[in-house]
């Protein structure tokens, strides 16, 4: 576990960064910091591994406090990760990888075979081992910054907007690769970033942090959306803050239909095959034509995927599928209203 | 046409009488001398320049200090320091030569090296630092193999100009390649003026090969991207 124990840094003009900040990041969770721009988030990343030192309080890392530790020392042990990957242009993707090993004295061939690991762990094809970094595109240069990080396994891993820099569709990948790894892994994760979606998508915790340095809100992603703590906060995670919340709620006890499908009478049927996989509606005006339809599958998929999945189709129903696609009812207009509005009061 | 006929004439005069490949003042005896001053000069230049350029551009301090003393070197006049330390020293040692050579050499190889290291990507030097590197390994690891064109490069133009210097030196009544150009005018020996020229532009082409090769085997081909792309 990370601690601040009212942590303040003042930079020699003055600038108060980071104010009184009292927070932790518990052992094997991802814990997000995420503000507007210069609110100190990179500061208080950078006193964890002393790349900044503190100016008051204390960072301790399970129960030590980082000051008593040789910063060298202290960084082998956590793995650091930078918007600009910062690989090494003179090293192959390989020794660069292999940085912290070599620097901790292994041994060459475990540190490359560790290396070669790394490189199919986060998703890249090993042939890419021999090149230099400037033959691999920003999507993978960051995956190589994060395998890089990882090398020598080191239980915390700091991570500074580490996607911002890369196009939206390899950021959701990157986004979705971490959370993979971290479920393999799980280190204690502190993240960084200004993008509020990126926060309550990666974040276990997140912490809300407001210009000066001040700790606004510590909480879960799902309670930030229900309880935002100040009108800060509420500003900050913006207008489709109820959209959002809408991914935290469970479509486990929503209730379905059931007498939507074979010969049933209303408007709209569910026609499902052999398998009892769905094929399409059909309406009572056109019974002869299939009309698209989107489904989700209940208790795993969120409340969100159900309303998006019911306004795929011109039946305005969404199809509950269990694990294996198999219908198993229809949420309607009606069930989907009766639970946000339940959502909306809880 | 003339003049060609006359030039290769005199070529072959020059490097057919075998009086010139022998003695303390043929060929080989003045090729050596001439790469033992530039040889010696650059040394020291290199000795003194990279160190002082490496530490001022890794710390980032006193590098104003480099530029203003680089300039103030650069103002120097090369020929007139030469011909005020012979008068002083004599032509006893080659030290009169070198001091000047030096002085000569030390600013492009100190404000090279210094602009190349304090270049650096600083998101680089972050992320090295950030991994555990200590200092010295982040400039000797990191730094000087991403900043290596650019203080061999310094080292280059370095050496162009003591190798073109030590020439002139010959004024000074010390040896080198310059010799037979200034003998040769002095006595009105054309063979040996135009010998001499050849052997000194021949000189400073393979010096400049030598260099052209050193980047290529010292610079990673993942800095100068001299690699194909696949
Ligand atoms: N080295 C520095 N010297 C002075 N002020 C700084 C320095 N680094 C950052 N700051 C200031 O501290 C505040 C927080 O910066 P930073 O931690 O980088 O914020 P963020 O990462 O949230 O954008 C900003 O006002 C910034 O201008
Ligand atoms: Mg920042």
């Amino acid at each position: 576990m990370i601690t601040f124990d009212a942590v303040t840094k003042r930079y020699p003009d003055g600038t108060v960064a980071v104010d009184r900040l009292d927070l932790e990041a518990p052992t094997g969770e991802i814990t997000v910091l995420v503000g507007p721009s210069g609110c100190g988030k990179t500061t208080s990343l950078r006193m964890i591994n002393r790349m900044i030192d503190a100016t008051e309080g204390r960072i301790l890392l399970d129960g030590a406090p980082v000051q008593d530790i040789d910063p060298p020392t202290l960084r082998r042990g956590i793995g650091y990760v930078i918007q600009q990957a910062g690989l090494f242009p003179h090293r192959k993707i390989v020794d660069n990888i292999a940085t912290v090993p070599h620097l901790l004295g292994w041994d060459k061939k475990k540190a490359r075979a560790r290396a070669m690991e790394l490189l199919e762990r986060v998703g890249l094809d090993p042939g890419l081992a021999g090149r230099y970094p400037f033959q691999l595109s920003g999507g993978q240069q960051q995956r190589v910054g994060v395998a890089r990080a990882l090398a020598a396994d080191p239980p915390v891993l700091l991570m500074d907007e580490p996607f911002s820099a890369v196009d939206p569709i390899v950021r959701t990948s990157l986004q979705d690769e971490l959370l993979r790894l971290q479920a393999e892994l799980n280190k204690t994760i502190v993240f960084v970033t200004h993008d509020i979606d990126e926060a309550i998508k990666l974040g276990d915790r997140v912490a809300v942090l407001r210009v000066g340095g001040k700790l606004a809100q510590v909480a879960d992603p799902k309670t930030l959306l229900s309880d935002p703590a100040d009108d800060f906060v509420r500003e900050f995670l913006g207008r489709d803050r109820g959209i959002r919340r809408l991914q935290f709620i469970s479509t486990e006890g929503l209730r379905l239909r059931t007498d939507m499908t074979g010969d049933a009478a209303g408007p709209w049927r569910l026609v499902v095959d052999a398998d009892g996989r769905p094929t399409g509606w059909v309406s009572r005006e056109r019974p002869d034509e299939l009309e698209p339809y989107g489904t989700f599958v209940r208790g795993r998929d969120p409340m969100r995927s159900a309303l998006d999945a019911a306004l795929l189709s011109p039946s305005g129903c969404a199809v509950a599928v269990d694990e294996d696609g198999k219908v198993v009812g229809v949420a309607t207009r009606e069930t989907l209203d009766e639970a946000l509005a339940e959502a909306a009061d809880g | 046409m003339n003049l060609l006929f006359s030039f290769f004439d005199w070529l072959a005069g020059f490097f057919g009488n075998g009086e010139n490949w022998s003695g303390p003042s043929g060929i080989p005896m003045r090729l050596l001398e001439h790469l033992e001053f530039s040889a010696l000069a650059l040394a020291l230049a290199v000795l003194i320049a990279i160190p002082l350029g490496l530490l001022i551009g890794h710390t980032g301090r006193g590098g104003v200090i480099v530029v203003i003393s680089a300039n103030l070197a650069r103002a120097l006049p090369t020929l007139g320091l030469l011909v005020m330390f012979v008068l002083l020293m004599g032509t006893a040692s080659s030290l009169p030569v070198i001091i000047p050579l030096v002085l000569l050499a030390v600013p492009p190889i100190l404000v090279n090296t210094f602009e190349g290291i304090k270049g650096v990507d600083p998101d680089l030097r972050d992320a090295a630092f950030g991994m555990g590197l200590r200092g010295p390994q982040v400039l000797g690891r990191v730094s000087v193999p991403v900043a290596l064109p650019l203080i061999l490069l310094g080292c280059r133009l370095a050496a162009i100009q003591v190798v073109a210097t030590t020439t002139v030196a010959a004024y000074t009544g010390l040896g080198g390649l310059g010799r037979f150009v200034i003998d040769g005018f002095a006595t009105k020996d054309y063979s040996s003026v135009v010998g001499g020229s050849v052997l000194i532009v021949l000189f400073a082409l393979v010096v400049q090969a030598l260099f052209a090769l050193a980047q290529r085997v010292t610079v990673s081909p993942g800095v100068s991207r001299r690699v194909k792309v696949r």
